[in-house]
């Protein structure tokens, strides 16, 4: 175990006390960082107030939709399909995940280009819209980047749900959408708060998909990061977009977490894969 | 319901499918098939700069997870006799691990790291016994390994850990029971039990590695690695070499992946 506090304590936790350091300090001339004791920066974090806006609406925007096209294809997953295909449906579904993401959104500039979908739509006379760097453009990128991540816990709640439960249910005389609502959807709930939770807090941190997709217009919190630290070398002011960023998301994951306490169980289920 | 899955399906692997079938395009244009050719992957292939990000990522990736497996599996052994706050202090780490955004990681590693090089280079030149100059502390591989190491080994850890729990330790037991040592006990008991999780966090860990663009884009320094070199490639324009690289990536992905879950699959059969 040693060396792996090791490697914690040196990769993890120095860095970001350092960041919250640096957050208090001044830009050097030369870019960089000074040693100062300020609130300078955080004060001046109104001044990337856009960032924020976007993330915060585009990142509960796509995990709403990643919940809602993830669910009945994990239902259909666990409930409906052929039991010997299940698991090979299931891989289908989680490898895309576990490939390069960056190539993935790569595809969708392919497809959403001048050249893809709107030439299309447009030799069927649908007119010639523009997709690409379009907030549209960028919702596409998150959801087929983050569906895998959001149909895995789901799935795995539905699939142990007690089919008996279901079979009692209709023995009663409720109708199937009753069942629905009234058996499997409470029941699943546990699945869809972590699923939620994962992609809610990788999306807060995105920033490949904007900067692909978004075509600088759309842009995050990670895209005014990569900016202040690559290209204006304004660490400090960095540091404390960073630090910002990751408060919100501990404030947004707590009062989440909060509200889904009674689905118990939700908090422990990190599913990785 | 049957025809939304297929739906959904064609989503998720349409977008790959049409970068495959382009790569394969004769001509370079973007949306004309115009014929069959495999000459991008000839150029893909015979590009220094392709070849060499390659090598970067590829040694990055292997060398990173291999350090994390070792790491991470004897630290989810370990956990098995610890209890108590450090316990709760470790778990807490392992999810800040997973849970920081890979660029929030990238950006304070980043940051840390310049600032803490160039508070010991001076120190090493100072004290470097040898004649010529010390060796430079800098960004490069080195960093990038501890970087994605860090994280691949939280991912082993949790693999490993969730295997180990339901693990049954009345064999261990009786192994001990039985006369064996320790050592053997764990060679031929602990381990076979616990070898398919570990190859899975090994192959996991490799291929986060090989497909980080994130925490590498900031603490690379003056390396390329496989992904660094798309993106740049992709902010000068689509071309088809970045589809004959994109669809080998792919498919080097998808060969590891599945490997990954046959075996995690095979571990969960064989327990029950």
């Amino acid at each position: 175990m040693a060396p792996a506090t090791a490697w914690l304590l040196a990769m993890l936790v120095l860095p970001l006390v350092v960041v919250v350091v640096f957050s208090f300090g001044e830009r050097a001339a030369a870019g960089g960082y000074s040693a100062a004791f300020t609130f300078e920066n955080f004060a001046n974090l109104g001044t990337r107030w856009a960032a924020f806006q976007n993330t915060l609406m585009l990142a509960p925007a796509g995990t709403i939709l990643c919940l809602l096209i993830a669910y009945p294809l994990a239902y259909y997953l666990a409930i409906k399909a052929d039991a010997r295909w299940r698991t090979l449906l299931l891989i289908l579904v989680i490898v895309p995940f576990w490939t390069s993401i960056l190539i993935r959104s790569y595809a969708w500039i392919y497809l959403l280009g001048g050249q893809g979908i709107p030439k299309l739509l447009s030799t069927f006379g649908l007119g010639n819209p523009r997709l690409i760097n379009t907030p549209f453009a960028v919702l596409t990128g998150i959801v087929y980047g983050y569906l895998p991540l959001m149909v895995f816990p789901i799935y795995v709640s539905l699939e142990r749900l007690d089919k008996r439960l279901l079979e009692a249910s209709a023995d009663l005389g409720s109708p199937p959408w009753r069942s629905f609502l009234q058996v499997t959807l409470p029941l699943s709930m546990p699945g869809v708060a972590t699923g939620c939770m994962l992609v809610f807090i990788l999306l807060m941190g995105e920033f490949l998909i904007p900067a692909m997709l978004g075509g600088g217009k759309v842009f995050f919190v990670g895209n005014a990061l990569v900016d202040l630290f690559l290209q204006s070398r304004n660490w400090p002011f960095g540091a404390a977009v960073a630090v910002a960023l990751v408060v919100v998301m501990l404030v947004t994951v707590t009062l989440y977490m909060r509200l889904t306490r009674r689905w118990a169980g939700a908090r422990d289920e990190v599913a990785l894969m | 319901m049957r025809t939304y899955a297929i739906a959904v399906y064609l989503f998720l692997y349409i977008p790959i499918g049409v970068i495959a079938i382009f790569s394969f395009n004769a001509g370079r244009h973007a949306a004309q098939f115009q014929g069959f050719s495999t000459q991008w992957y000839g150029k893909a292939l015979s590009n220094p700069f392709v070849m060499e990000a390659l090598q970067t990522s590829a040694t990055v990736a292997t060398v990173s997870a291999a350090l994390a497996t070792v790491a991470g599996t004897l630290a989810a052994l370990a956990l098995q006799g610890v209890t108590g706050r450090p316990r709760i202090i470790f778990d807490a780490l392992i999810y800040v691990a997973v849970m920081v955004p890979g660029i929030v990681i990238g950006i304070s590693t980043l940051i840390a790291l310049v600032t803490l090089f160039d508070f010991l280079n001076p120190v090493l030149s100072a004290l470097w016994p040898l004649a010529g100059a010390a060796p430079k502390l800098n960004l490069g591989t080195g960093t990038l390994i501890a970087a994605h190491g860090l994280f691949a080994m939280a991912l082993v850890v949790i693999i490993v850990r969730a295997r180990v729990s339901g693990m049954d330790r009345s064999l261990i037991e009786a192994s001990a029971d039985l006369g064996a040592t320790p050592w053997g006990t764990f060679r031929q008991v602990t381990l076979p039990q616990i070898a398919p999780a570990i190859l899975a966090g090994f192959l996991l860990s490799f291929t986060f590695s090989f497909d980080d663009f994130i925490i590498a884009f900031f603490v690379a320094g003056s390396e390329t690695t496989l992904p660094i070199y798309v993106f740049s490639s992709i902010r000068r324009g689509v071309t088809p070499e970045i589809n004959a690289i994109g669809t080998m990536v792919l498919a080097a992905s998808l060969v590891v992946l599945i490997a990954a879950q046959a075996i995690l699959q095979r571990g969960r059969r064989r327990e029950t």
